[in-house]
């Protein structure tokens, strides 16, 4: 019984998202939600930026501890100082985001009028580098991950708000990051949808998989398995390989549509970054 | 002149092989379901491996430790697929049943040679 509700609620959210008439983003958004909230009844809504943990009281003990004494303390601290640290010219990062880069990444990634592109927080820091006379950051970890962390850690308890506006440009990259999320890729020929939207909950091997609700609002992730921290789309890479697809380009334009889908979905739900994960 | 001798030398181990084979064969009565059985075990290994076919992944199946719960549990395989074409083809491309199936197309996409999916249906077709 239960697995012919899922099926047919897994036909009705793919009818809903092929359906020829481009259906707005707000109204893919409620659904989405709601295939969510309808799959896993006892997690209340906020509780899905908590990942894998919102639906498995089993692990969630063992990992509240961990967060306690979280093991990204250290890179919070570097983040920081590499935040303050001036350039060589003087200025700092502040000069180059709105209210002094605190507390505003969860208006990213968003839509740049002017360019026509979507910029990701990641992207807005190398940006704000090169127009200071400093060379750019590797994406995927190092300086750049603890950055991040660390103005997602100022931004911690606002929630995600990521607009895609009425502007064909807008819509454009909005659709391929829904296509990249549902798209089957890979020997393996799995998309992300298979394993966190409609496998979510269930287990592949050991390994519990995470909802894509809220899956963005904990990044960047202090991972033990990368004995490091590590940007979102440093994650990306990393389940593309898994089904054996060739990892794309960090802050590349497929990775970019990706995280404006992935993130624009999880719209409403609090900056709890960054996380601890296994 | 020394890789002609290795390959004369090669190639008479090979005859005296075949002719083994070809000897053994009238002997044994069972030789049907004794191949079976190997292809069977060659299958199951194939099978648990987490390079090759890694249906623990996602399957309960026989005496498997760790299995995920993605796909059914692989039981009494012989009443669900009485056609081996149609098992066959679940593991060679399960889109074809299941367009939007998580499971991988391990022949199609070429994960597996058509001898290892020949083997693993000789497997799942004994749980
Ligand atoms: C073969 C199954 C599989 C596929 C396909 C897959 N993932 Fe994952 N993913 C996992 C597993 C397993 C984990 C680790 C457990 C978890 O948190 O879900 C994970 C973790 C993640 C996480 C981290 C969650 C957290 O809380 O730290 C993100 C984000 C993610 N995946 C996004 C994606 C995206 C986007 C795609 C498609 C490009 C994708 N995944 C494809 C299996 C998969
Ligand atoms: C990533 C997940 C996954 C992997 C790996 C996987 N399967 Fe499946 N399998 C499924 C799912 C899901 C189904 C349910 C039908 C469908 O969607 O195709 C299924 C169905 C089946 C069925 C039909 C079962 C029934 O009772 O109807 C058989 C047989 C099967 N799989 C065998 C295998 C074998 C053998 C392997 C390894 C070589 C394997 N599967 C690997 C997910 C998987």
């Amino acid at each position: 019984m239960k697995r012919l509700l899922t099926t047919i609620l897994v036909i009705g959210l793919f009818g809903a998202f092929t359906a020829p008439a481009m259906a707005a983003p707000e109204d893919e958004l409620k659904k989405f939600r709601s295939y969510f909230e309808k799959r896993f009844p006892k997690t209340p809504f906020n509780d899905f930026i908590n990942g894998v943990y919102s639906i498995d009281p089993a692990s969630r003990a063992q990992w509240e501890e961990i967060e306690e004494f979280p093991p990204y303390e250290l890179n919070l601290d570097k983040g920081k100082k590499l935040f303050n640290t001036p350039f060589a010219n003087g200025k700092t990062y502040a000069s180059c985001f709105e209210n002094g880069g605190e507390g505003i990444a969860n208006r990213y990634p968003f839509f740049d009028k002017d360019s026509g592109k979507v910029v990701t927080l990641e992207a807005a820091i190398n940006t704000c580098r090169s127009a200071n006379g400093e060379k750019p950051l590797k994406y995927k970890k190092g300086a750049m991950a603890d950055i991040s962390a660390y103005m997602h850690y100022t931004t911690r308890g606002k929630l995600t708000n990521v607009e895609v506006p009425n502007d064909p440009r807008a819509m454009a990259i909005y659709k391929e990051g829904k296509s990249q999320f549902y798209a089957k890729r890979g020997q393996m020929n799995m998309s992300c949808a298979d394993c966190h939207v409609y496998n979510a909950g269930n287990k592949i091997r050991a390994d519990l998989l995470s909802p894509a609700l809220g899956h963005t609002t904990h990044f960047p992730v202090y991972r033990s398995k990368w004995g490091g921290m590590g940007t979102l789309h440093r994650r990306y890479g990393g389940c593309n390989k898994q089904v054996r697809a060739k990892p794309l380009k960090a802050q590349g334009p497929e990775y970019t549509a990706l995280e404006y889908f992935h993130t624009y979905m999880s719209n409403g739900l609090e900056i709890n970054g960054p996380g601890a994960r296994k | 002149m020394r890789k002609t001798a290795t390959k004369i030398v090669l190639s008479a181990c090979s005859v005296a092989v075949m002719t083994g084979s070809l000897m053994l064969t009238p002997f044994s009565t069972a030789s049907a379901a004794e191949a079976a059985k190997s292809a069977a075990d060659k299958g199951k290994a194939v099978a648990v491996n987490r390079k090759q076919g890694n249906c623990l992944a996602c399957h309960a199946m026989g005496d498997g430790t760790l299995p995920g719960n993605i796909g059914p549990a692989l039981v009494n395989i012989k009443l669900r697929f009485p056609n081996r074409a149609v098992l066959r083809e679940q593991i060679w491309d399960a889109t074809t049943r299941n367009p939007n199936s998580i499971m991988p197309p391990f022949g199609r996409h070429k994960m597996l040679s058509e001898e290892q999916i020949d083997q693993i249906v000789e497997y799942v077709y004994t749980l």
